[in-house]
């Protein structure tokens, strides 16, 4: 596939909140204001980039060659935390800017499912190291755009009328399922039309 | 025996409705009522598998390298679930696909690990995970029947491609509601299912009070 379709796949025709599910619990956790929404994106998008290179290496560097394929989830879950405890120590060194807009999220990443799916998914399509890397990409900008609007649907449903049952979490499922029926509008055809495949 | 360690998890403090972990899954293999069962009992044998090894080992494992150390735990018993359904339920092993390995990510495993195994007895870590379980994988069928039944028009107890359990609903099955088979229908079924728990919660509460 090429570099194009794959951005397009994960962004859009399977994007990974509203059609694959990953990743679900920051989207309902982290919602609640768009610019706290915003720090969860940036900082998923980068450790999906990361972790979906880094995996590729442990698992065609290592992994394969020793015929060890059945670790895959193990080494894996293990690359991811290491990455996400190296990556919130340089970001502190580096940028303590950004490390006080991100660093309160950036330990929750390693049990985001998006993190662990790109990582597995890449390997699974056999992907090489750079349509990895751009998958990894693709799957973080689907997971903030989609974590974006809901922060900006939410803050307008605070001022909306709402019955009192379905105040919070319950309202917030319901208005991703109309979002995710607005996104099925994308489906493989798409890439397919286009020609991307 | 402490049965409360058992039994809370199954109402309630359900995980799906009440503590609200483990989305992920819940949400994409909620097609099938099949899938269901054997996401759930995956999610039980891990967690009971964990629960039970960080609970022996809760003395051993020094408190600041705890998290990784968990997550090695259940990690491990993840691979043998999926070596084992590989083995025997090729169907099944391919039906759940990607969510059988992001199972090491479902936070309701590492979460009772944090908050329970780590300070109670093996036997009544053991029993918090059976009803932890429990609860998930009949919070997990409720999603997968409602879906399955008016999504598909169908109920599927049994896919092991031999043996086959499909039950059809009349009326159903000819037209169903497609709309809740797919990703949309698992979001809007969920915040139904979660409005109607806060509801009902809600309610006994105000009985309760009355009652006093």
């Amino acid at each position: 596939m090429s570099y194009i379709g794959i951005l397009v796949t994960y962004i859009f025709v399977n994007n990974f909140i509203l059609v694959k599910f990953m990743g679900i619990c920051p989207f309902i956790g982290v919602s609640k204001n768009s610019e706290s929404a915003i720090g969860m994106g940036v900082a998923v998008t980068f450790v999906t980039a990361v972790a979906s290179v880094a995996c590729w290496a442990v698992y065609y560097g290592l992994l394969a060659p020793f015929g060890l394929e059945y670790l895959r989830t193990i080494s894996f879950i293990l690359v991811i935390a290491a990455l996400v405890q190296l990556v919130e120590m340089v970001i502190r060194k580096m940028s303590p800017s950004l490390y006080k807009a991100l660093g309160i999220y950036l330990p929750l990443i390693t049990t985001n499912c998006a993190v662990l799916g790109i990582a597995i998914i890449n390997i699974d399509n056999g992907y090489n190291l750079l349509q990895s890397f751009v998958a990894g990409i693709a799957a973080g900008l689907g997971f903030t755009m989609a974590i974006v609007l809901m922060a900006n649907l939410r803050e307008k449903l605070e001022m909306t009328p709402v019955r009192k049952a379905f105040v919070g979490v319950p309202i917030t499922f319901i208005s991703a399922g109309i979002m995710a029926l607005a996104f099925m509008a994308f489906d493989s055809s798409l890439i397919t039309n286009l020609g991307l495949a | 025996m402490n049965t409360k360690e058992l039994t809370k998890g199954i109402f309630k403090e359900n995980p799906i409705f009440i503590i609200m972990l483990g989305m992920c899954p819940t949400l994409a293999v909620s097609t099938q009522v099949w899938n269901a069962i054997g996401m759930g009992a995956g999610v039980i044998f891990v967690l009971l598998g964990s629960n039970i090894f960080i609970s022996l080992l809760k003395n051993i494992i020094p408190d600041s390298i705890r998290i990784p150390s968990y997550i090695v735990i259940i990690a491990s018993f993840v691979t043998i679930l999926e070596m084992v359904m590989h083995a025997f339920m090729v169907d099944l092993y391919n039906a759940l696909g990607i969510y059988l390995s992001l199972i090491v990510v479902n936070c309701i495993i590492l979460g009772r690990a944090e908050a329970f195994a780590n300070k109670n007895s093996v036997l009544d870590s053991a029993l918090d995970a059976i009803g932890m379980g429990v609860g998930f994988t009949l919070g997990l069928t409720l999603i997968a029947a409602i879906r399955e039944i008016f999504g598909a028009g169908t109920i599927t107890l049994i896919n092991l491609g031999d043996i086959n359990v499909v039950f059809e609903v009349p009326g159903l099955s000819e037209s169903p509601i497609r709309v809740l088979a797919l990703s949309a229908g698992a979001l809007l079924v969920m915040g139904y299912l979660k409005a109607f728990f806060t509801w009902y919660t809600a309610k006994n509460e105000k009985k309760a009070k009355e009652a006093k």
